[in-house]
């Protein structure tokens, strides 16, 4: 067994708003090895994206970490000052945001950008930089990479800007990339030509991935494990198809059978009753629990996580009953 | 055909900046202007038959939303008549607002953010006739029943709901003008897979239930097939590819179709398959520039010296299955 790359402990993220706490992620444990490919889904509010902002330490107040702990290599990332994370970041461990358009700079040029990321961490001349920078555009599909290193963001599609963040995060090769839905503004024509790079690059270099997405068929198509969130809190997880064939929380059943390929064309889908509830003021218990078909009385008290060889659920009756 | 509800005939929207006099100016000078046009939809000729659910598929900037825009009487055409039962669309003007009503894709912008629901869904049939002040407010209760909205939610303003209630506020909108046709402009896009399932099953019911026409915009192919009895594939302003839905996915005629349904990732549930992405290479060419010729052919695999010379016609292939390529062309001939 390989050791893990990345080790998640009961990492709890909470936001203190004026209107109360939002515990936005609330006791996530995971581990990742090095080459894994980790698909986090969930819907809006989940708290995917506070988990992929915690493990960069990049959580800004209102909200803090405020117990678990993140282990890069072994490393607790919460030790360490804002200056040696800054020197972990974009090396060791980087980061894809779902928007292109917003996370690159639009008055420098996708070289200079480039450039910056290079040389924050190597100490290289212009010249070897702007070579890196070359065969890093080319690497993810780029055509005449070295000419469109001096345009401007804007001059790219949105395809192709998501190239360059992608490139840029591949830079330094980092143990771990956390790729936040970096696929949903594209089109699908795209996002095909997306998945296909981040894989193979994860492949050829032994890069762990965290690919945080909404979409259970791209996630389905990558991922090797799987982590279902709802609330903040992971409510299944296990080997990808697994998971997905028998999935032992009703909310894991309740997204797959709201997907329109599970059902007749013209026929009603099956749909999960209500909305997600406000993480100011959850429940008691199971989070999932008022919108759950089979919950009972029970399911007002804590859930723990139920291990069950590789998967994992929390659940009092999940479906196809208790082991 | 006949039975024609909606018909657009050669159709074509183009958007041309607006060349002003410092613009002239410059221009005489010698100084590069940009006059270019966007051709956003070119030549399309459709037709949407009472009580059928047409899917406009596409990816973004084909032309979709405009050809929606263009069913729904919001913009007029540059070229080409689009009717609704034989009459003017744009002629009939309010008329025809009555008629047709959209449902638009951003549910946080379609909604007026300082009026109160009831009054948004009341405002249209009052203004039209078709409820009066004092009867408005049970009007607008049936309605929301129907969407599947609390009543007792009538006082709040948009803000205080969620997307998919939104969404539910909009279509009630949409529907208490009683319209024929509806548009449905990416009703689903910016939802949750979870309030995507309730908002499309309130959209089923209520289509059985008032026998209304649709066409149904999106870019999400599995939405489409779901809810679609005809699909149109639209690609750079053209319909490459109509017909019956379950036909098209599953034999694609036109090779951007098969491209597109290719690259769509699927539900993979056996251990250890190994998916590969199958991508259409390149991009989009941008519609201010269109190639000459077909215009998927920069990145078509099939790719002959007639694709490069002219425009690929919708040639019916099967049925009622239409696609503009030659290779289908090619097959009859021989």
């Amino acid at each position: 067994m390989t050791e893990p790359i990345l080790e998640v402990t009961d990492l709890c993220t909470h936001f203190f708003t004026q209107d109360g706490v939002v515990k936005a992620v609330d006791g996530v444990s995971f581990s990742l090895k090095p080459g894994q490919i980790l698909g986090l889904v969930g819907e809006s509010g989940s708290g995917k994206t506070v988990t992929g902002f915690s493990l960069l330490g990049l959580v800004d107040p209102p909200g803090r970490i405020v117990s678990g702990s993140v282990k890069l290599a072994g490393e607790d990332m919460a030790k360490l000052s804002q200056k040696q994370l800054r020197q972990l970041r974009g090396r060791r461990i980087s980061m894809v945001f779902q928007d292109p358009m917003m996370t690159l700079n639009p008055v420098l040029t996708v070289g200079e950008q480039i450039d910056l990321a290079i040389r924050a961490h190597n100490k290289m001349n212009k010249t070897q930089a702007r070579e890196l920078a070359t065969a890093a555009l080319t690497r993810v599909g780029i055509p005449d990479a070295e000419t469109r290193l001096d345009s401007y963001p804007h001059e790219f599609s949105g395809g192709m800007r998501q190239r360059v963040a992608v490139a840029i995060a591949m830079i330094h090769s980092p143990d771990i990339i956390v790729a936040d839905e970096p696929t949903t503004a594209l089109d699908v024509s795209i996002q095909a030509q997306i998945l296909h790079e981040m894989r193979n690059l994860a492949r050829e270099s032994g890069t762990a991935l965290i690919w945080i997405s909404h979409d259970l068929a791209t996630v389905s198509s990558l991922a090797e494990r799987l982590m279902v969130m709802y609330a903040g809190k992971i409510v299944e997880e296990g080997p990808t198809a697994a998971v997905l064939r028998n999935p032992r929380h009703p909310y894991t059943q309740g997204l797959l059978n709201s997907l329109p390929a599970m059902a007749e064309p013209g026929h009603p889908l099956q749909q999960i009753s209500g909305s997600t509830p406000s993480l100011l003021a959850l429940p008691p218990g199971c989070p999932f629990a008022q919108r759950c078909p089979n919950a009972q009385s029970a399911c007002e008290e804590e859930v723990p996580l139920v291990q069950e060889g590789e998967s994992a659920y929390r659940c009092h009756f999940p479906i196809g009953g208790t082991a | 055909m006949s039975d024609a509800f909606l018909s657009l005939d050669t159709i074509s929207k183009r958007f041309s900046p607006k060349i002003t006099l410092g613009d002239r100016i410059a221009l005489k000078l010698g100084a590069s202007v940009d006059t270019r046009s966007v051709h956003a939809v070119e030549q399309v000729s459709l037709t949407v038959r009472k009580g059928e659910t047409l899917g406009l598929v596409g990816e973004s900037g084909c032309g979709k939303s405009t050809l929606g825009r263009i069913a729904a009487g919001i913009l007029e055409p540059t070229e080409g008549n689009a009717t609704l039962e034989n009459k003017p669309l744009m002629e009939e003007g309010r008329k025809a607002t009555l008629r047709v009503q959209t449902v638009f894709q951003d549910p946080f912008a379609s909604l007026d953010p300082r009026m109160r629901i009831g009054d948004i869904i009341a405002e249209g049939p009052i203004v039209h006739g078709l409820t009066t002040k004092n009867e408005a407010p049970s009007y607008v209760k049936g309605w929301m029943e129907r969407v599947g909205l609390d009543p007792s939610f009538v006082d709040r303003y948009p803000h205080q709901f969620s997307g998919g209630q939104r969404q539910r506020v909009a279509i009630a909108r949409a529907l208490a003008m009683q319209p024929d046709l509806l548009i449905c402009d990416e009703p689903v896009a910016s939802l949750d897979v979870s309030i995507q399932a309730q908002i499309i099953n309130v959209f089923l019911k209520l289509r059985e239930e008032l026998k209304i026409t649709c066409v149904f915009i999106s870019h999400d192919l599995g939405v489409i097939r779901h809810v679609s009895n005809r699909v149109a594939v639209m690609y750079l302003g053209r319909i490459v590819e109509i017909g019956e839905t379950e036909t098209v996915y599953q034999n694609p005629k036109h090779p951007y179709t098969q491209a597109l349904l290719d690259s769509v990732p699927k539900l993979v549930l056996e251990d250890d398959t190994l998916v590969e992405f199958t991508a259409i290479s390149g991009e989009i060419p941008s519609p201010l520039d269109p190639p000459k010729g077909c215009s998927f052919n920069p990145r078509c695999d099939h790719v002959m010296e007639r694709c490069l010379r002219e425009v690929p016609g919708l040639i019916p292939v099967d049925g009622e299955q239409e696609a503009a390529c030659f290779l289908n062309q090619k097959e009859e001939t021989e």
